[in-house]
């Protein structure tokens, strides 16, 4: 009963009518969804084992026996493709929420703090920034060492300056509005007021930059499985499918082109879902998206009666 | 009505640092508002009075001078001893669409001072009390789950002075709370304000640029020019009898409506406010004035008491 009211309170709520309003973003979330899904149950939906190397049968092209046909250490491609998706998704999800997540709180405190504190915290950001991310992130990744939760770790952390960056400028702007000089007069503490009412105004920049990031994380992992600081080779990652594949793409170019696919559609639904989500949770615009769904949807059914 | 002083300012000043020098936003200020009773505060723009109404509230932290508030001095306050006294004061703002957080609906505007002030026990209390400020100030409750954004000037403007009256008041610093609305709605919330003036017995500061607005509602009326206060007057006196250049020259500014003036003889102000960092000695309004002589120049004028409750700073008034 209570589970039920829970579920229309959810799938009633502008927030999913507007994320859900329009026909792209809902198959991206499918797409996500699935995704998902596979990573989840990759021993059940993989056919072959993802790393029992046949060296007899390496390079053969599209079969019914291997749908995407083996690599050159006689893999099977679609296996690997299915379980590379657990190394992507984690990497990509967990160094985009590790940099947004302290990148807005480094930003937050730059905004908000005096003059030093923003001054010390934002040149740091600048030296970071000032070095190639790969260079820096094969920095941390030494440091850190491989595996799975430390290449998330270093990815997370070169991509913070710019969160930061932008999280600062945002609150720069917000905290001069009069909504915020009013939260002072309703007795709310500075804190308080940081977390009410600048913070929230914030945020949409970022969501865009994380959904941007996500993709770039995924490259960046297989840009550091390539030279060897990321993830131990026989794992599979969709990054370090594509550049292991990039060698036969003459010969054979599915094993490079068919990662480098599923790459492209993550990032490309993840910066779809972004979009959505930063109109929806936007009052402005959600409102006016509310209606046009809602006008758009009773044009369709009007001109399907007439 | 008890004529008890509920706000004093003393010689308030309000500088602020610039790359060119001290910029004397408020520069010697003194007045006080009897409880229930109304100040207008009058000036063109960067004149000071917007500073001048944050100073009093501790927007901004005062240079010199004192404010007492209901006899206590509040001007040297901490953040924790003032909170209980921003209860007592608040603001309504200029812009009613920059001054609500555009990401909270409007039962949660009016509501947060509740919250935050812990006012009320209960989400039953806290709802009843919600409805009941949007019930004061004239919002249906159908706008409860509105934004801020999906409403005219006017309803904003009502969420505004809402969110003021939660904690319920004794003064409030209206900052030119009617110069973004259109004239139709200015006159309700004018109407409003004044209702609640009558009903809860509240004190207003209000700061304004329009005249007639200020003669509508204000008891007493100060004329500020660059950050002094150049007249100050009951508001019949001032509109009567103006004597201080300047607000000769405001009042000429208002346009009358009647095709018989239209041939009156009106002095129109010249020229622009002169910069407000680092002024000369003397007379402010001395670089504009039609009747400036060498004596307005050099040595400040003070304000003097031309008649019982009207002050004019000017040598041609009292030399």
């Amino acid at each position: 009963m209570n589970k039920k009211s829970l579920w229309k309170k959810i799938t009633g709520s502008r927030v999913f009518k507007v994320l859900t309003g329009k026909k792209s973003t809902v198959v991206c979330l499918a797409i996500l969804l699935l995704l998902v899904v596979t990573a989840a149950l990759a021993p059940v939906l993989a056919p072959c084992d993802p790393y029992e190397q046949k060296l007899v049968s390496q390079l053969q092209g599209m079969s019914p026996e291997h749908w995407l046909g083996t690599d050159s250490m006689g893999r099977d491609v679609l296996s690997r493709i299915i379980y590379g998706s657990r190394v992507s998704l984690v990497v990509g999800i967990a160094s985009t929420l590790i940099a947004g997540g302290f990148g807005m709180l480094v930003g937050l405190i730059a905004g908000m703090g005096g003059r030093i504190v923003d001054t010390v915290l934002m040149r740091i950001m600048d030296a970071m920034m000032s070095v190639p991310m790969i260079i820096l992130a094969l920095f941390l990744g030494t440091i850190f060492g491989k595996g799975l939760g430390n290449i998330c770790v270093a990815i997370g952390i070169c991509m913070i300056p710019s969160y930061a960056r932008v999280t600062r400028g945002q609150v720069l702007s917000v905290k001069e509005m009069d909504y915020v000089t009013a939260g002072v007069l309703c007795g709310a503490s500075k804190i308080k007021n940081t977390l009410v009412h600048i913070f929230p105004n914030c945020v949409s920049a970022n969501l865009v930059l994380m959904t941007m990031n996500l993709g770039s994380a995924i490259l960046s992992e297989a840009a550091l499985s390539f030279l060897g600081m990321g993830i131990n080779p026989p794992t599979a990652s969709w990054g370090g499918m594509v550049n292991d594949g990039y060698k036969y793409l003459s010969r054979d170019p599915i094993i490079a082109i068919a990662p480098g696919i599923c790459i492209m559609i993550v990032v490309l639904c993840f910066n779809m879902v972004g979009d959505s989500l930063r109109d929806a949770l936007d009052p402005k615009l959600r409102g006016t998206l509310a209606r046009r769904g809602k006008r758009t949807k009773r044009a369709g059914a009007a001109r399907a009666a007439g | 009505m008890e004529e008890r002083t509920l706000i004093q300012v003393k010689d308030l000043k309000k500088y602020f640092k610039t790359s060119k020098g001290m910029l004397h936003a408020v520069d010697g200020v003194s007045f006080s508002i009897p409880k229930g009773r109304t100040l207008g505060v009058v000036g063109e723009s960067g004149c000071g009075k917007s500073t001048l109404g944050k100073v009093l509230l501790h927007l901004h932290e005062s240079t010199a001078g004192q404010i007492f508030f209901d006899g206590v001095d509040i001007t040297r306050f901490n953040e924790r001893q003032l909170r209980d006294y921003r209860k007592r004061m608040q603001m309504i703002f200029q812009d009613p669409q920059a001054s609500l957080d555009p990401r909270k609906n409007v039962s949660s505007l009016i509501g947060e001072p509740l919250k935050n002030y812990k006012l009320t026990q209960g989400k039953a209390e806290y709802e009843e009390r919600v409805d009941e400020i949007m019930r004061t100030v004239g919002l249906a409750p159908a706008y409860r789950e509105s934004y801020s954004h999906e409403l005219d000037g006017g309803r904003r403007q009502r969420i505004g002075i809402g969110r003021a009256l939660a904690v319920d008041p004794e003064f409030i610093v209206c900052d030119e709370p009617v110069s973004a609305l259109d004239v139709s709605i200015q006159a309700q919330i004018l109407n409003l304000l004044m209702d609640l003036q009558d009903s809860r017995g509240l004190t207003y500061i209000f700061i304004t640029h329009d005249l007639s607005v200020v003669k509508h509602i204000s008891h007493d009326i100060i004329v500020m020019y660059l950050g002094q206060c150049v007249e100050y007057a009951d508001s019949k006196t001032l509109f009567k009898r103006p004597l201080h250049p300047y607000t000769n020259g405001l009042l000429d500014a208002v346009p009358i409506p009647s095709l018989r003036q239209r041939r009156l003889n009106t002095q129109v102000m010249r020229g622009e406010l002169t910069s407000p960092i680092e002024p000369k000695p003397g007379c402010r309004f001395a670089a504009r004035c039609p009747h400036a002589t060498d004596a307005c120049r050099g040595q400040d004028i003070p304000l003097r008491e031309v008649e019982p409750g009207h002050w004019v700073a000017c040598r041609l008034v009292c030399p």
